[in-house]
């Protein structure tokens, strides 16, 4: 679908909306229930597929408010597609303060809603013109990513090598990159302190890839960049994380396989091919690494996962996995290696991992 | 009277015989017997002298305290003389300040007065009283109150009480000035004379004490008006020691049905009284004692019961061992015996107590309930309970609880209460207040629950809490519950007015926006725009649960009555904007997830 395609989209929809008031019928809309109930695991295009439950919303005088403001956020889309300009969450937050008593009192409202149109056209939020406050992630290592310069729109070739102890920062849209690189593998990391680590020791060099920081759950670009990279150029990927339910279950499985609230979208911004490196509960035994109690969250989101998540049910490996963490009311994190020195993460753990994939999880 | 004492006494020999046993033991190392020299020092303690130690056991443990005792005790002697002589009661309550920590208390009735030579005895003598020995319900149960309250002013004062009464026009009226000789348990005669009164009949108790007079809670002044509240048939004039006079003012003519004295039920009795009442009896066959001493006992009943016990009816009462009336009691046990009559107890009933509450406290709901008699341990009770909801009650406290036993407002010991249980162990919830498991429930709201019996079990002589019997407190908590149901659904009716207002509100303030986003999408030009606006406000009444007429005979019934309501509605406007609807409505169950 393309972005002129929205300003239609929203005209057909607001046409319906006045047609139906005018028969005086209350006009309703539809779309995608956003949860983990409402997905799929698709094994066979490695990630989540929405399933077929909606939610509506129908124009009555309890709902009134919500309708409007859907209304409105339609408006806003329109003119920023049809004028070729952009508004980021909090800007469009910001924007509601003019709509009287329609605007929102929390951003969180308006993400809301800006998410449940997202899901009623079936689009990326950026194809409506609006775009996250957060940068997508950084880079270094054996890639060259090729952009255009936004004033001249002369193609400009960035190489990924040369930011010395920086890094590159992916955009927030990433369809117009093309990549070279000869590198073998990509290695997603959670922490930027542990990025920092592998990029001060050139870790990309010594074994030739690519390093992608992902600060937390990564965002929907971060995921559209490492997939379209490792489409592309047919990369493995690698991802590293804290050995902990968060990063299993919210860092690691959204990164794969997508998430329940983007469950429209998953079919871009997922990462199908990524297996996990660690670490898992099994290298917290093998590493005798130091470790922290699981909180009463963890277990709480173990339990959810196991029960809920339907990538989880799917792999018993990881159910295993999770299992044992469980039993064993440990969470370890990544720079917990420092206990072996500094660099043990360079000198052995990663070379341990890339050759026993045994030891990985799907 | 003498009776009640030799019990005093017989348990001090108790405590004497323990120390003898031990004496004994010792005797048998020493050569002088112990026992001789301990006997020098055993006498007989009075009953007086014994209060006087534990003042704390009738209410005295403080000076505050002991200030509300005194009118307390006087309030209720005055208010149950005055029903048993089928006068409406008019009372005078004054406190005056009569230098640091001590006052004068004065009560002044128009009842039928005291003959002279019975108000030595009723004002100086402990456990001198008409109420004690008989199953009737009443305010006083054993006579110590007043003559405690005059003996206590004698110990902080070291001055008599001051009793005027009068029996009637032809009457002289009497002033004595009593006090009580605490070693003998005997009235003191101070001075006495014939006086000019304003009186046709009636008695004034002045009480001069260390005490102390504060407002609040547990004051006298909440005392009176409690009073008030659930004795609408009396009228209470009361000048406070500073403040101007207050006035409770009977909201009914009618006085409240006289209560029959009965005899106790089976049930009712344990050993002790068992064997007193065999001992006492006048009766020569067990039969006989059985059928005349008892309520709801006939000769078919009495029978059984001997039957029961493996007795033979004709058995001598003064010949019952002490076995053998633990036999008689099994047999009691055994025997099914219709419930005791329930005209010994006078309730005010529902409206009476709608009444009284509605004089004294200004709330918005009212609704209260009068049970049908029940009986715990072979005694016949009533529970009458009333709910008031609004006004200036405070809707983030916890509610206010009013207890009463017989007419005679509970204001100690909340916590131990019967009344306090039943009201924490039911679920409000559900009926429109905040709750915590098994606290009080929050809102603005007061409870008032009534207990009527011919005898009140209460956890302590001072009478200050009803005893956790589970009859009692079932009978209480079904009484609550449907004061619950009543407040669940007048809240509900006023809730959904509310919502049903705020519905009409949000119709106007937001089809604007509606229109003027379908404006801006499909270029509308004004006209088309008005048009749409008319069309959507005719979808959007439609969606409404709820007629026009209905929404004002609702307005009517449970609208806003005062000023600070309409605030309220504000809120709830801004309330309901950010959660209800629209949180229902979107989905945040995957939430955990930082989508970005």
């Amino acid at each position: 679908m393309t972005e002129e395609d929205v300003p239609k989209k929203i005209k057909s929809v607001s046409k319906r909306i006045y047609t139906e008031i005018l028969k005086e019928e209350k006009p309703e809309v539809s779309m995608p229930l956003r949860s983990l109930q409402n997905v799929t695991y698709d094994e066979k295009e490695g990630y989540f597929q929405l399933d077929n439950k909606f939610k509506s919303r129908t124009l009555t005088a309890s709902t009134v408010k919500t309708f409007a403001q859907t209304l409105k956020m339609m408006a806003l889309s329109k003119t920023l597609v049809e004028t070729d300009d952009i508004a980021t969450k909090r800007e469009t937050y910001y924007v509601s303060k003019n709509w009287g008593d329609a605007r929102f009192k929390e951003q969180v409202e308006s993400d809301t809603v800006m998410d449940d149109i997202e899901a009623m056209f079936m689009v990326n939020r950026e194809q409506m013109g609006f775009v996250p406050e957060e940068k997508g992630g950084d880079i270094a290592g054996k890639l060259v990513v090729i952009d255009k310069d936004p004033e001249t729109g002369k193609e400009i070739r960035i190489d990924c090598t040369k930011f010395g102890s920086g890094a590159y920062s992916i955009p927030i849209s990433v369809e117009h990159l093309k990549f070279e690189t000869n590198a073998k593998f990509i290695l997603a990391i959670e922490t930027a302190g542990m990025f920092q680590r592998l990029v001060k020791h050139t870790y990309w060099k010594t074994a030739n890839c690519i390093l992608v920081s992902m600060g937390g759950v990564p965002t929907r670009a971060c995921r559209r960049f490492v997939r379209r990279l490792s489409d592309e150029r047919k990369l493995p990927v690698y991802v590293f994380t804290d050995g902990d339910p968060y990063g299993f279950l919210n860092i690691y499985r959204t990164f794969k396989v997508g998430s329940g609230n983007a469950a429209h979208i998953n079919k871009y911004f997922c990462v199908p091919n990524a297996k996990f490196f660690g670490i898992t509960t099994q290298d917290i035994i093998d590493y005798k690494l130091p470790t922290h109690p699981l909180k009463e969250v963890d277990i709480k989101r173990i339990k959810d996962g196991i029960k809920n998540d339907p990538f989880v049910k799917h792999y018993k490996q990881w159910e295993k996995s999770l299992i044992e963490m469980v039993k064993l009311k440990k969470r370890a994190e990544q720079q917990a290696l420092a206990q072996h020195g500094l660099n043990f993460v360079i000198s052995n753990y990663l070379p341990d991992k890339l050759k026993n994939p045994k030891t990985w999880l799907p | 009277m003498q009776k009640t004492l030799d019990f005093g006494s017989s348990d001090l020999n108790g405590v004497d015989k323990a120390e003898s046993r031990a004496a004994a033991n010792a005797q048998k190392e020493k050569a002088a017997p112990v026992a001789v020299e301990l006997a020098k020092k055993q006498r007989e303690i009075s009953v007086a002298e014994f209060f006087e130690k534990n003042r704390h056991l009738l209410g005295f443990d403080n000076r505050k305290k002991a200030l509300l005792t005194t009118v307390k005790e006087a309030v209720d002697n005055s208010l149950d003389a005055c029903e048993e002589a089928k006068v409406l009661p008019e009372l005078v309550v004054e406190i005056t300040n009569m230098g640091e920590n001590r006052y004068r208390i004065a009560v002044e009735d128009n009842g039928p007065g005291i003959v002279r030579k019975q108000i030595p005895n009723i004002f100086a003598k402990l456990l001198y009283g008409s109420k004690f020995h008989r199953l009737k319900q009443s305010r006083g149960q054993q006579g110590i109150g007043i003559s405690a309250s005059v003996m206590y002013g004698q110990l902080t004062t070291g001055r008599p009480a001051k009793i005027i009464s009068k029996i009637g026009p032809e009457y002289p009226a009497h002033e004595i000035e009593l006090k009580l000789d605490t070693s003998k348990n005997k009235p003191l005669i101070v001075s006495e004379k014939e006086v000019e009164w304003h009186r046709d009949h009636g008695t004034r108790v002045e009480i001069d004490l260390e005490g102390d007079y504060m407002k609040g809670a547990q004051s006298v002044d909440e005392y009176l008006r409690e009073t008030a509240i659930i004795n609408p048939h009396v009228t209470i004039i009361y000048q406070p020691p500073q403040d101007s006079q207050i006035m409770f003012v009977r909201a009914t003519e009618e006085l409240p049905k006289e209560p029959k004295e009965i005899k106790p039920h089976p049930y009712g009795v344990e050993l002790g009284i068992l064997m007193k009442m065999l001992e006492n009896t006048e009766y020569r066959t067990l039969n006989a004692f059985l059928t005349n001493e008892f309520s709801r006992v006939g000769a078919g009943t009495a029978k059984e019961i001997c039957e029961q016990s493996f007795l033979l009816p004709s058995t001598s009462p003064r010949n019952i061992s002490r076995e053998m009336a633990e036999k008689l009691l099994e047999g009691i046990k055994k025997t099914k015996i219709m419930a005791p009559p329930t005209d010994s107890i006078s309730p005010l009933g529902k409206e009476l107590i709608e009444k009284g509450l509605k004089k004294e406290l200004n709330a918005e709901f009212y609704h209260s309930i009068s049970r049908s008699p029940s009986v715990y341990r072979g005694n016949p009770f009533i529970i009458e309970a009333a709910i008031a909801y609004g006004g200036n009650m405070p809707e983030d406290k916890p509610i206010e609880i009013m207890r009463f036993a017989n007419r005679v407002p509970l204001l100690y010991q909340q916590g131990a209460c019967a009344v306090t249980k039943s009201i924490t162990s039911t679920n409000w919830r559900p009926y429109g207040l905040k709750q915590s498991q098994g606290s009080i429930p929050i809102g603005g709201c007061l409870i008032v629950v009534h207990m009527a019996s011919v005898w009140v079990p209460f956890t302590s002589e001072a009478k200050e809490a009803i005893a956790h019997y589970p009859e009692i407190i079932k009978e209480i908590k079904l009484a609550l519950q449907e004061l619950g149901r009543e407040l669940g659904k007048y809240l509900g009716k006023k809730r959904r007015l509310h919502q049903e207002l705020t519905k009409v509100d949000y119709i106007s303030k937001y089809l604007p926006h509606v229109s003027g986003a379908l404006q801006e999408i499909l270029t509308l030009d004004e006209g088309e725009k008005a048009r749409l606006e008319d069309h959507l406000r005719v979808v959007l009444e439609k969606t409404r649960s709820i007629k026009k007429e209905e929404l004002d005979e609702l307005k009517k019934d449970y609208g806003p009555k005062r000023k600070r309501e309409s605030n309220e509605a504000d809120n709830f406007d801004e309330e309901e904007e950010g959660s209800s609807e629209d949180d229902q409505e979107r989905d945040y169950s995957d939430n955990e997830e930082e989508e970005l």
